[in-house]
């Protein structure tokens, strides 16, 4: 192979794990906006929110282990440990708090969701403070995959997205062959005839809002050791979440990890070959898509 | 509302109201003509921000709280209006007039694409759309750095005017005194238009489509049509009150385009009432008030602002103006 070949092959492989990488962490985050959306009906705007303040959660997990000197292999159990406490701890409270609204005009859900962004933000600056926070060092200790002698690509990333896939997986498998997860399809169908049938709605809207949220918290959690956690990352992630399920289809799953492909390997290609059109590239899509296809490339509900 | 409101002559809406009526926006008017009197500088200065706000929530409040459509991206038309000031002042053409009649005709240039592409969707996906189109926007002030002044933004020098010279006062005096009155006059003007688009056959048939678009298209309203026009008015509107309110700051940066921008737009019409007509003025005057006291006071007004917001929705669908006058909805 000749020189500018092999250079190319190499940022495409780059352009590749990054995009991908990024993908994994988008499809979590945008995969709890859709099945809040797909269940509750509601368009959460605070999903970015769960995924900044599970970041911050993250950075204080990760020192905490970081104390205790536990071995590199726990770090990734412990963030994803950690995101689902926080997911716990979140959840059923604002669960409880959107109840207020489920039966409202779907601009007041909208609303009620943006001034849960207000507030997160401020409740992680009290904890966290408003600079950004990192943790050094452990991206490293992951170490790296080397393919060829200019080719490495980071443990890490990697690791990310088989969580990521085994996430997908993990969760289609309970939606399609758990017996709550059955409960939760057909809630999704129909609402009413679900509590005729003696379905308890209250549970189902606590448990998959809360598995909305884990999903933001465990994304948030784990994309701490590669990047600093700032106040400003949940408010530009609701964006790219919204072209990804906008891409994808608004409450369809694989419509998530159609659209968060989609995003990630723009993104990525845009930051490599031409960094202005880094998040204009991702809207005019997300406009092409709209105009051509409203429901989305996997959606199935016409707008 | 209900659709019956068709059924009585067109002019009912007009007629209806009492003398009293006209009380509200006459003492409210007032009040702000006389602010700067009674308040110092800083204050009277807000008052100015208010009323920049409170013309584009007139606009705003038209697409929502009229025809029903719930635009998440209207910091758009305010980038749109800020930018423009900030080109034309730095190309030396300083007169406001010209700035304002400039933005307006910049806007529409905007609006209708813009709007022609939006208006075939309702609910939640009009709502993603306007905001996909404003983080379009904001994109590229962002990035475009050598057009745009990229995150620093672009300097807005002190207007003039046409009708009297400002030139041997200082930026305090202008905007407390004649700019002022002038930015006053206009919201007046603008706000007394709205009320005639609002109370005309065409504002009626707006209410018909948010309520029953079936019914309406079946009485022979227009639609498309008409939802094009409110989201180009409303975009005029957006931009002219975005003039006003980059003046005092002096500076047109990409977050003005932001969708959390957006986001307190749409707090400030919740806050004032949008099924009221004066909600919006209403709701702008309280929450730039309310958002520059709170701000000397806490470090953590967001998450007042998030409470209020999150009160506002649960317990107030009708906002201030809901409780203040809770009899008349006069958007209904």
């Amino acid at each position: 192979m000749s020189p500018p070949e092999a250079a190319v092959l190499i940022s495409s492989i780059n352009i590749l794990v990054s995009g991908v990488f990024n993908a994994a962490v988008l499809f979590l985050v945008s995969a709890g906006l859709q099945i809040v959306f797909g269940v509750q009906k509601i368009v959460n705007l605070a999903c970015g929110s769960f995924y900044a303040i599970g970041a911050y959660f993250g950075i204080s997990a990760l020192a905490w282990a970081l104390r205790l000197d536990l071995p590199v292999a726990l770090f990734i159990p412990v963030l994803i440990g950690s995101g689902l406490v926080l997911a716990v701890v979140l959840g059923p409270p604002v669960e409880r708090l959107l109840r207020f609204i489920y039966h409202r005009d779907e601009h007041f859900q909208l609303l009620l969701t943006f001034a849960l962004v207000l507030i997160f933000e401020d409740i992680i600056r009290i904890f966290w403070g408003a600079s950004p926070l990192q943790i050094n060092n452990v991206y490293l200790a992951f170490g790296d995959l080397r393919l060829a002698p200019d080719l490495t690509i980071p443990n890490y990333n990697l690791m990310v997205i088989a969580v990521a896939l085994a996430i997908a997986f993990g969760f289609g498998w309970f939606l399609q062959k758990t017996r709550f997860g059955k409960m939760v399809r057909a809630t999704a169908e129909n609402a009413s005839m679900c509590e005729a049938l003696c379905i308890d709605l209250r549970k189902v809207y606590v448990v998959v809002f809360t598995l909305g949220v884990a999903l933001g918290t465990v994304g948030g959690a784990l994309v701490i050791p590669a990047t600093a956690a700032s106040l400003d990352m949940g408010v530009e992630l609701i964006v790219d979440a919204f072209a990804v399920v906008i891409i994808g289809g608004l409450g369809s799953m694989p419509g998530a990890l159609l659209g968060a492909l989609v995003v990630g390997l723009t993104r990525a290609a845009a930051i490599w070959l031409y960094p202005e059109f880094e998040m204009l590239a991702i809207y005019v899509i997300v406009i092409a898509v709209l105009i051509l296809r409203p429901r989305g490339l996997l959606g199935k509900a016409a707008a | 509302m209900s659709v019956a409101s068709l059924d009585r002559p067109i002019t009912a809406a007009v007629r209806q109201r009492s003398p009293w009526a006209y009380a509200v926006p006459v003492l409210g008017f007032s009040f702000i003509a006389a602010f700067p009197l009674i308040a110092g500088p800083h204050y009277a200065i807000l008052m100015f921000s208010a009323m920049g706000f409170a013309i584009c929530l007139l606009g705003l409040n038209l697409v929502f709280g009229y025809t029903g459509l719930l635009s998440f991206g209207h910091a758009m038309f305010v980038a749109i209006g800020a930018y423009t000031a900030a080109y034309l002042t730095a190309a030396r053409i300083l007169h406001l007039e010209v700035i304002l009649l400039t933005a307006a005709a910049v806007a529409v240039a905007a609006a209708v694409p813009v709007g022609l592409l939006c208006i075939r969707y309702v609910r939640i996906y009009f709502s993603m759309l306007t905001l996909a189109f404003s983080m379009l926007l904001y994109s590229f002030l962002y990035k475009f750095y050598p057009i745009t002044g990229g995150d620093e933004g672009l300097r807005i020098k002190m207007p003039a005017s046409l009708l009297f010279d400002v030139s041997r006062m200082d930026t305090v005096g202008i905007l407390t005194g004649p700019f002022y009155y002038y930015v006053l006059a206009m919201l007046i003007a603008l706000t007394y238009l709205m009320w005639r688009i609002t109370a005309s056959p065409f504002g009626l048939g707006l209410r018909a489509i948010r309520d029953n678009q079936q019914k309406a298209e079946y009485l022979g309203v227009r639609i498309q049509r008409n939802r094009l026009i409110v989201f180009v008015i409303s975009g005029v509107y957006g931009a002219l009150g975005g003039v006003i309110v980059s003046i005092p700051v002096g500076l047109a940066d990409p977050s003005l385009a932001y969708w959390l921008q957006s986001g307190n737009l749409v707090f400030m019409l919740l806050l004032g009432g949008y099924t009221n007509f004066f909600g919006p003025i209403l709701g702008s005057v309280v929450f730039t008030f309310f958002q520059d006291q709170l701000m000397s006071y806490t470090e953590y007004w967001r998450l007042t602002f998030g409470i209020v917001l999150a009160v506002i929705v649960i317990f107030l669908p009708n906002g201030l103006m809901g409780v203040l006058d809770p009899r008349r909805r006069w958007s209904t």
